[in-house]
C-alpha cells in the first residue's frame, strides 16, 4: 500500500481533529493512507456518526409492541396487522437545498426513497416539511422565492417521475431560513412482513453485487472537504450537490423488489451518503463481516478516478447488495430486464475488514466495525438556550375584525395549494385524503384494508422560545392530526435541525429537544423508530431557529375521510376541549404576534399532555363513530383561523360562534392553545355523552350556516365575514406573494 | 372481457390501471411487457400513464420505437380498442395512431387537481355507457398535457365528431378545451385526465368507471 505523509493541514481539511486523527492511528496501527484517511473522515464525520447527538439521542424511547425495526437500518418497520409492515423515515437535505435548490430537493427525495425500498418495501407516500425565508422578505425576498420555487420544483420532478404520490406536509417562512433552508423528507412503503430485507452482509464467499447508476466525481465534498491529492489530480471543482434521475431510480426500485423477490439476495442498501464506503463497511459491520472489493470492476462514468473519488462519489442511484454465491444469475438477470447494470465488484470475507483493492493492489485496508460504530463520541458542553424577551408587545388598535383576513394571507397559513398542486399527490390510487383536506394524509393499504394515516409539524418558534416545550408541542400536535382523522399513533420518526452544536447554547437546545421530544413520545406511546440529525444549520454566526420536526403514523379502518370543511348548514359546532386559556407571556409564539405585532416573545402555549390525551381519545372515538361531520384541531392561528378554514370547503358553510369566555378578544381568537378541535356534528348530545366520559369539556359554540363566519364573544360581535372574501384571501395570497413580486425584481 | 396493460420502463400508472380494470370493473387483466412483439388474445389495450423512458427527449418521443408499439398499431388497425391514458396518450400521438401534440401546459407547470370533463359524444366504444353532455369528476396530473393541433385538424375533430372529452375549467391551455380525442375509425382513444383514479368512490369520484363500463358494453361488437 502506498502510503503518503498525511500532514496536519491536510488532517484539519478533512475536518478531523488531532485526536480523531490519532484514534485513526491506533485503529490501524500505522498512519493512514490518502484513501483511508477520506474514509474515515466521511465515517466520521456529524453527518454519518452523530457523533455530537448520539448519546442524547440514546434517551429516546425506540421499543413498542408494533415495532420490528427501530433506528439503526435504513428506515423503521412497523407492523400493520394482515401480515404486512410499513416502513418510514424522514431526513433532510437543508445544506444542497440551498446550495442548488432543485437537484438538492430532488436528490433528497430520492435518498429517503432508495432508505424505503432498500427495506424491501414499495414507497406509496412521501410528506415534506419545508422552512424557508420569507418571500416578501425586503433584502432576501426574492432569493428566497427562487429557493422555494426551485425546492418545490425538485420534489415534483422527483417524486412525480418516480410515481409516488406526495401527500402532505407543512411549509414555514421565517427570517432565520433566509440563509439556511430546510427541506426534510418522510418517505413511507409497504412490504409484506417476511419481505423485510436488511443491509446486512453474510456469508463467506458470498458476491458483493453494485447495481444502478455508474460512479462519478459528483458529491466528493459531500460530507468531507478535498485533500491536496484530490484537488491536484481534478481540476475542475465538481459542485457539491448531485444531481438526480428519477427514471433510473424507478427502474431501480422496480428491479431491486423483483430481484428481492428470486430469494438470491442476502442483503441489501443504497449508496446515499459517503456512497460506497458507507454501503460496504455498514454492511460488513452489521454482519460481523469482512468486505473486499476492486475498484477497477466499479461502473464508472469518468476516467481516471483515483481510489478516494470512487470511494467518495456520491453518485445518485445506486446500490450494493449481496447475493447467494451460485445464484447471481438470478439476480443478474432481473436487472438486465430492466436495463441496468449489475457488477460483481466483490466478495465477504470473514476477517471483518473493509479491504479496497484498484488494479490488484490494496488502497484501504479498515476494520468495518471500528470504521462504522466507533466514531468518536461527544459530550458536547451545553449551558441554557438563549434567552428570549419576555415582555409582551401587544399592538394596540387592532379588532379581530381585521386581523383575521391578515393572518388568513399570512404565508404561513394561507392555502400552499400553489406547491401542493405541482406535486402528483394520487398516483398508485390509495390517497383518501391528500394536502389540505384533512388535518392528516391518509393511504390506504390495498393489500390489508386498513390505512395509515400520517402527519408531519415542527414549530420553530415554539422550539425558539423553549425547545423542551416545543418538541413536546410538536409530538402533541402530531398525534392530535392523526387523532382527529381517527387514527391510532403508533410510531414516529424525527428530524432534529440545529445550528452549531460546538456552542454550549444551541447544544443545549438540541439536548432539551430531545429530552422532551423522548419524554412526549413514551407518553403517547409513539417510539421512535429512526430520523435525522441536521447540525450546523447557521450562516455567518446565525443559527436557525432550533427545529425539530416530527413524522409520526397511525392505523385506522378504510372508510371515508373526516375532513375539514364544514358539510351541511344547521349543524352544532363543537370546540371540543373548550376554549382554553392563555396569558400574554404565552401570546408571543403565536401567527397573531408574528404578523400583526411582528414579534416574539414570552413562552410557547402550555401543554397539559394527561389533558390532550384524554381529548385524542375522545377525538378518535367520535370520528370513528362517524358522529363528526367534519373535523380540524386549532393550531396555527387559533380558533378563528380555524373557523375559517373549516369554512372553505366546496359546499360554502360557515358558522356562527358565540364563546362564553373573559379573555381579551385577539387572545380568545388567536391564542394558539393547544389540545382543542372545532368539529361540526349532527348529534351534540352523543358527542358530549363521549367528551364527558373522557373528561374533556364539548360546549356546542355555535351552528353552521350558509355563506358566512361570525364570532362573538357573550353575545357581542367581534368579527363576521362573508366566505367568498376570506376564501379568496387564503386561496391567493401565496401566489400573489410569489409572482406578483417577481415583476419588479 | 380482457384487458392488457402496458408497461413501458418508467409507466407508474400501471398498477392503477390494473386494480381499477380487475377490482373496480371486475374484468381480467395483464400486464404486457415494452418488449413483447404481439399482445396475444386481448379485448383492449391501455396505455397507461408515467413517464416513459423518463419523458427524456420529448414526453413519448421514445415509447413509440418500443417493439410493443408494432404490435399495438396493428392491434388498432384491426380495430382493437386501445385507450392512452395521460402519459399514454402522449405516446398515442408521438406514435401517429391520433393526431396533434401534447406540449407543455400553459402555467409551464405540473398540475395535479380534479377537475370537470364534459362528455363531447357517445358515439364511441369509450364513452357508449355515458350520456353526451355528462360531466364527469376525473383528476389530472400532467406537466405537458396542452393539446395542440392545426385549425384544419382542429376542425376535422369537431367535425367528424371525434372531441370525446372537453374540460370544462381548461387547467393547462389546450385548443378548444380538448381533454380526450378518437381516432378517425373511433377505436383509440386519447385522455389526459385519468379515470382510473376515479373509479372508486373512495377516491372521491367513480365517474371514470364510466368509461372503462363503455368498453365493457361495446367489445361484443367491436371484436366478437
Amino acid at each position: 500500500m502506498t502510503t503518503a505523509a498525511i500532514t496536519p493541514e491536510i488532517v484539519q481539511q478533512h475536518q478531523l481533529t488531532p485526536e480523531e486523527y490519532q484514534k485513526i492511528v491506533d485503529i490501524l496501527g500505522r498512519e493512514p493512507s490518502y484513501t483511508e484517511l477520506g474514509i474515515f473522515s466521511v465515517m466520521w464525520s456529524e453527518h454519518c456518526s452523530y457523533k455530537s447527538s448520539r448519546l442524547h439521542l440514546k434517551k429516546l424511547p425506540t421499543r413498542g409492541k408494533l415495532v420490528v425495526q427501530g433506528p439503526g437500518e435504513n428506515a423503521g418497520i412497523i407492523d400493520i396487522g394482515g401480515g404486512y409492515v410499513i416502513a418510514f423515515k424522514i431526513e433532510s437535505h437543508n445544506h444542497p437545498s440551498f446550495i442548488e435548490p432543485f437537484q438538492g430537493a430532488a436528490t433528497g427525495v430520492g435518498g429517503i426513497l432508495r432508505d424505503i425500498f432498500t427495506m424491501g418495501a414499495r414507497p406509496i407516500a412521501v410528506l415534506d416539511s419545508l422552512r424557508f425565508g420569507r418571500p416578501d422578505g425586503k433584502e432576501t425576498g426574492a432569493r428566497n422565492r427562487r429557493i422555494l420555487s426551485g425546492v418545490v420544483g425538485g420534489i415534483a420532478h422527483y417524486g412525480n417521475c418516480f410515481g409516488v404520490p406526495t401527500v402532505g406536509g407543512e411549509c414555514i417562512f421565517e427570517s432565520c431560513y433566509d440563509g439556511n433552508p430546510l427541506v426534510n423528507v418522510f418517505a413511507l412503503g409497504v412490504c409484506k412482513k417476511e419481505d423485510v430485507f436488511y443491509a446486512r452482509a453474510a456469508g463467506v464467499g458470498n458476491p458483493v453485487i453494485y447495481v444502478g447508476a455508474r460512479t462519478g466525481r459528483d458529491g466528493i465534498h459531500g460530507a468531507s472537504m478535498a485533500s491536496a491529492e484530490f484537488t491536484e489530480e481534478s481540476k475542475q471543482k465538481r459542485p457539491n450537490v448531485q444531481v438526480g434521475d428519477p427514471f433510473m431510480e424507478k427502474l431501480l426500485l422496480e428491479a431491486c423488489l423483483e430481484a428481492m423477490q428470486t430469494g438470491a439476495i442476502v442483503g441489501i442498501q443504497d449508496m446515499g451518503a459517503a456512497g460506497l464506503t458507507c454501503s460496504t463497511c455498514e454492511m460488513g459491520s452489521r454482519g460481523e463481516v469482512g468486505i473486499e472489493i476492486e475498484l477497477d470492476r466499479v461502473p464508472q462514468r469518468e476516467t481516471g478516478m483515483t481510489p478516494y473519488e470512487i470511494m467518495l462519489s456520491e453518485s445518485q442511484e445506486r446500490m450494493l447488495l449481496v447475493a447467494d454465491k451460485g445464484r447471481e444469475e438470478e439476480v443478474f438477470r432481473v436487472f438486465r430486464k430492466w436495463g441496468l447494470e449489475a457488477v460483481e465488484i466483490g466478495v465477504v470475507t470473514g476477517d471483518g475488514k473493509l479491504r479496497v483493492r484498484q488494479h490488484g493492489a490494496v488502497v484501504a485496508e479498515i476494520p468495518n466495525r471500528e470504521l462504522a460504530d466507533e466514531a468518536p463520541l461527544y459530550d458536547r458542553p451545553h449551558t441554557a438556550p438563549p434567552e428570549v424577551s419576555k415582555a409582551p408587545e401587544m399592538p394596540d388598535g387592532v379588532t379581530v375584525q381585521e386581523a383575521l383576513p391578515a393572518l388568513l394571507a399570512a404565508p404561513d397559513i394561507c392555502s400552499k395549494r400553489w406547491i401542493w398542486e405541482q406535486y402528483d399527490f394520487q398516483v398508485r390510487t390509495n390517497t383518501l385524503a391528500g394536502p389540505e383536506r384533512a388535518d392528516a394524509a391518509i393511504l390506504r393499504i390495498k393489500e390489508t384494508g386498513s390505512s395509515v394515516a400520517m402527519s408531519l409539524d415542527g414549530n420553530g418558534r415554539y422550539s425558539y422560545l423553549s425547545p423542551r416545550e416545543g418538541a413536546k408541542l410538536a409530538v402533541a400536535e402530531c398525534c392530535r392530526n392523526l387523532s382527529v382523522v381517527g387514527a391510532e399513533p403508533v410510531a414516529a420518526t424525527n428530524c432534529l435541525n440545529f445550528g452549531n452544536p460546538e456552542r454550549p447554547e444551541i447544544m443545549a437546545q438540541l439536548v432539551e429537544a430531545i429530552e422532551g421530544m423522548g419524554e412526549a413520545c413514551r407518553f403517547f406511546g409513539t417510539p421512535i423508530t429512526g430520523g435525522n440529525v441536521s447540525l450546523y444549520n447557521e450562516t455567518l454566526g446565525e443559527g436557525i431557529y432550533p427545529t425539530p420536526v416530527m413524522g409520526i403514523v397511525g392505523l385506522m379502518k378504510t372508510a371515508e375521510p373526516v375532513t375539514i370543511p364544514f358539510k351541511r348548514a344547521g349543524r352544532s359546532v363543537v370546540l371540543l376541549g373548550g376554549v382554553g386559556n392563555c396569558g400574554q407571556e404565552r401570546f408571543g409564539c403565536t401567527q397573531y404576534a408574528k404578523e400583526i405585532a411582528h414579534s416574539l416573545w414570552g413562552l410557547p402555549p402550555e401543554l397539559d399532555m394527561e389533558r390532550e390525551k384524554r381529548l385524542q381519545a375522545a377525538v378518535r372515538e367520535i370520528v370513528a363513530g362517524g358522529l363528526a361531520e367534519s373535523a380540524h384541531d386549532v393550531s396555527d392561528g387559533g380558533l378563528a383561523v380555524a373557523l375559517a378554514e373549516c369554512s372553505f370547503g366546496a359546499s360554502g358553510i360557515g358558522a356562527q360562534i358565540d364563546l362564553a369566555s373573559d379573555l381579551r378578544p385577539e387572545i380568545l381568537c388567536f391564542h394558539e392553545g393547544p389540545s382543542r378541535v372545532l368539529l361540526s356534528t349532527a348529534d351534540a348530545k352523543r358527542v358530549a355523552e363521549i367528551a364527558a366520559r373522557h373528561g374533556v369539556e364539548a360546549p356546542v359554540v355555535g351552528t353552521t350556516i350558509e355563506k358566512g363566519i361570525e364570532i362573538r364573544q357573550r353575545s357581542m360581535t367581534l368579527g363576521s365575514w362573508e366566505i367568498a372574501a376570506l376564501k379568496s384571501i387564503y386561496d391567493r395570497s401565496l401566489e400573489e406573494q410569489l409572482s406578483a413580486r417577481k415583476a419588479h425584481v | 372481457m380482457r384487458f392488457g396493460v402496458i408497461v413501458f420502463p418508467g409507466s407508474n400508472c400501471d398498477h392503477d390501471a390494473f386494480y381499477a380494470l380487475s377490482h373496480n370493473l371486475g374484468q381480467e387483466a395483464e400486464f404486457v411487457w415494452h418488449d413483447s412483439t404481439s399482445l396475444g388474445n386481448l379485448d383492449a389495450v391501455i396505455l397507461p400513464g408515467g413517464f416513459s423512458y423518463g419523458d427524456y427527449l420529448r414526453c413519448g418521443a421514445i415509447a413509440k420505437f418500443s417493439p410493443v408499439m408494432q404490435a399495438v398499431k396493428k392491434f388498432a388497425g384491426d380495430g382493437g380498442l386501445v385507450l392512452g391514458v395521460c402519459n399514454g396518450f402522449q405516446i398515442l400521438v408521438e406514435a401517429g395512431l391520433l393526431p396533434g401534440a401534447l406540449v407543455r401546459n400553459a402555467g409551464l407547470k405540473f398540475v395535479c387537481r380534479e377537475l370537470r370533463l364534459r362528455t363531447e359524444t357517445t358515439d364511441s366504444p369509450f364513452t357508449c355507457a355515458l350520456q353526451k353532455g355528462r360531466v364527469l369528476r376525473v383528476p389530472i396530473a400532467h406537466g405537458e398535457g396542452c393539446y395542440v393541433a392545426d385549425e384544419r385538424t382542429l376542425d376535422e375533430l369537431e367535425s367528424e365528431d371525434r372531441v370525446a372529452f372537453r374540460y370544462l375549467d381548461n387547467p393547462n391551455g389546450s385548443q378548444r378545451d380538448i381533454a380526450g380525442i378518437l381516432s378517425r375509425e373511433r377505436n383509440v382513444m386519447g385522455l389526459m385526465p385519468h379515470p382510473e383514479r376515479a373509479s372508486d368512490p373512495l377516491m372521491g369520484s367513480a365517474d371514470g368507471l364510466g368509461i372503462f363500463q363503455s368498453m365493457l358494453q361495446a367489445v361484443p361488437a367491436v371484436r366478437r
